[in-house]
């Protein structure tokens, strides 16, 4: 496995902790389909979270949530409906997050979450 | 999450209408969006301020960044917003404590590197700025000298966004570089506005000396190289036709072969004109640090300016306009000063009419879409022409093949409405022999024609106190008829031209306006009769 990879995979478990203790249901881990990957899909009261995780070792190419583009979250948009027809379950809300890891050294990490990015 | 406020100015035309830049920092993935009809440039300001805060060792705020440019109907263009958008989104970020922006006005436009560089038009949006209650502004080092000609008005000059976070948070020299300088406008004893040095610094910036010194309050330049009216030979009814019409603002038309001394004499008078006084000075330097005309370490032009557009300049070239930006025209950088179009029957015709409406109105409203700008275009006209398209010497017996019909056509091109409106028409023969070889010794200088036409500027001011005119060709014909008319009767042959149709109805106003000059000249309390026959002949000139 590559740095970047190892940098990934461990960015998100720290984010599927951080939103777990934030009273986020994790429903499903790193579902795949011809269109792509869901990081991290949740529940939070009646909404479906639907969540990037994006980590970096440091803030020297800007910020993780930056990386975050319009394109990609276009494709997060029909990942999420992909997701339901796949599940065959509605909900009332369904909802684009991003959480932004940055690597600060020893195995820790600082969060950052944003809520409905569209 | 957190909000601020800053403020900079949008021009229009001249005129400089307050902005209200506001930066909104909310939750969300980072991004950067403009609103209030920003032009391309100003949504450039997006990248070039980012680069700049964040090469200034400033933290780029990594949220939703709203900046809001007020009032959204004003068209905003152009880059001197990155000053105040940068420093309203590190005070909306909380770098910037929000209170020293109070009252502050920013302009400027930032470089990649946090540089900040200089703007046009920096003196008519200090001025749009301290009539709407600000008293201290910030811009780029190189516009110091020139916003601090605005009185009462404390400039701060920063060489970078850092040095001007600087002086917004008090805390000098902290972020690195040379710390801004404070320069504080004012009026000296004679009314003239010389910015003063930067307090803090105590080096001495003083205002470049102009280069002529001859006589007081005249734009007699004293060094052997300037042209003087002491070279042109011969030609003395031209001579007196540019004195009279740099004495009274009047417009005047040259026609003579090639090699007369038609643009000699044009060239030469500037330097009869004199200098512009403060109010003037202002007009004519907003206009043209507007335009970016404005020459470098000159932050006031005193001396009125001389514009000649070569005679394939367009319509937009002349009266100003252009896409975007609205720039003013030669007719409005020639305020105040002179307008000389050399060979003028080969401008575009639809350029030389477009003179006609500044002529009378004294400004140039440019309209765009959304917008009206309004320029100052109040210029002394000089026309010169040759007698005909072969240009060769036209005197007696010479060789110009041209039938009347070609020389006919060749002037018409400059259109009647047009030469209605010039004032004095001189036709200038060739140089003889004898002017050539003996003149010289009796041509008088600029100098010597400059004390009169300033005696008779002030003659006329004098006379106008009170009115808001300060030529007598300003003076509308109405008020001429009725404050100021001529002495009773001397207008009998003026009248008698008019009756058989020499002359229209404004050209004998105009005719009574460069009687009140010449006799301004002389001295005289008021024309007489052959001050006004006079004036008749320069109206008149030779019609062919």
């Amino acid at each position: 496995m590559r740095a970047k990879d190892i940098l990934g995979k461990s960015g998100e478990q720290a984010a599927a902790e951080y939103l777990e203790a934030s009273g986020l249901r994790i429903l499903d881990r790193n579902w795949r389909c011809a269109d792509g990957e869901i990081d991290i899909v949740a529940v939070e009261r009646h909404a479906l979270v639907v969540c990037e995780v994006k980590s970096r070792s440091g803030m020297r190419y800007g910020s993780p949530l930056e990386a975050v583009s319009r394109a990609k979250r276009a494709r997060l948009r029909r990942l999420a409906v992909q997701w339901l027809n796949a599940h065959g379950v509605r909900f009332d809300q369904v909802r684009i997050d991003v959480v932004g890891l940055v690597y600060e050294g020893t195995g820790g990490f600082t969060i950052e979450h944003i809520r409905g990015v569209g | 999450m957190a909000l601020a406020r800053t403020y900079s100015v949008a021009l229009i035309g001249i005129t400089g209408h307050v902005v209200e830049v506001e930066a909104d920092i909310a939750n969300g993935l980072p991004a950067m969006i403009m609103v209030g009809l920003p032009d391309t440039a100003l949504r450039e300001a997006r990248d070039r301020i980012r680069a700049a805060i964040v090469n200034s060792g400033e933290k780029w705020p990594p949220h939703k960044i709203t900046v809001g440019l007020s009032p959204a109907s004003l068209p905003k263009r152009g880059s001197w917003f990155d000053l105040s958008i940068a420093v309203g989104l590190l005070a909306a970020a909380g770098q910037v404590p929000r209170v020293a922006l109070d009252g502050v006005m920013f302009f400027g436009e930032l470089g990649l590197d946090g540089r900040l560089r200089p703007v046009r038009g920096v003196l008519p949006a200090v001025a749009a700025a301290a009539e709407r209650g600000f008293r201290r502004v910030i811009v780029a080092e190189a516009n110091a000298a020139e916003a601090a000609l605005v009185p009462d008005v404390q400039v701060v000059a920063a060489s970078t966004l850092a040095a001007a976070l600087d002086w917004l948070c008090d805390t000098p020299g902290l972020r690195g570089g040379r710390p801004a300088a404070e320069w504080k406008g004012s009026q000296d004893l004679h009314g003239e506005i010389l910015p003063n040095g930067p307090d803090t610094s105590g080096q001495v910036h003083s205002v470049p000396a102009r280069s002529g010194c001859g006589l007081p309050g005249t734009a007699a330049p004293a060094t052997a190289t300037a042209p003087d009216l002491a070279e042109l030979l011969g030609q003395s009814l031209a001579r007196r036709g540019a004195e009279v019409c740099a004495a009274g603002g009047h417009h005047l038309s040259l026609l003579g072969p090639p090699g007369a001394g038609k643009t000699m004499l044009a060239e030469r008078i500037p330097t009869i004109l004199p200098r512009l006084d403060t109010a003037a000075a202002l007009e004519v330097t907003s206009i043209h640090s507007v335009a970016g005309t404005l020459p470098e370490h000159v932050p006031l032009l005193t001396d009125p300016p001389f514009l000649a557009p070569h005679h394939t300049a367009t319509k937009a070239a002349i009266v100003g306009g252009g896409s975007g930006i609205i720039r003013p025209g030669s007719a409005s950088l020639a305020h105040r000063g002179v307008l000389f179009l050399d060979e003028a029957p080969e401008f575009a015709r639809d350029v030389l009419d477009a003179l006609r409406q500044p002529l009378e109105a004294g400004e140039v409203v440019v309209a765009r879409s959304g917008v009206t700008a309004r320029f100052p275009a109040r210029f002394t006209l000089i026309l010169a022409a040759n007698p005909c398209p072969c240009a060769r010497a036209a005197g007696p017996a010479e060789g110009c093949s041209c039938s009347p019909t070609t020389r006919r056509r060749y002037l018409a091109r400059i259109s009647g409405p047009l030469l209605d409106r010039v004032d004095v028409k001189i036709e200038l023969e060739p140089v003889g022999r004898t002017e050539l070889l003996n003149d010289r010794n009796f041509a008088e200088s600029s100098q010597t024609v400059a004390l009169r036409v300033l005696q008779a500027r002030e003659r006329a001011a004098h006379r106008l106190r009170g009115s808001p005119w300060r030529l007598n060709a300003e003076v509308p014909g109405s008020e001429l008829r009725r404050t100021w008319p001529p002495t009773p009767g001397s207008l009998r042959v003026v009248e008698r031209s008019l009756e058989r149709g020499q002359i229209s109805a404004r050209g004998v106003v105009k005719v009574i306006r460069v009687a009140w000059t010449i006799a301004d000249l002389a001295g005289r309390p008021r024309p007489t009769r052959d001050d006004c026959d006079m004036a008749l002949g320069l109206w008149l000139g030779v019609r062919r």
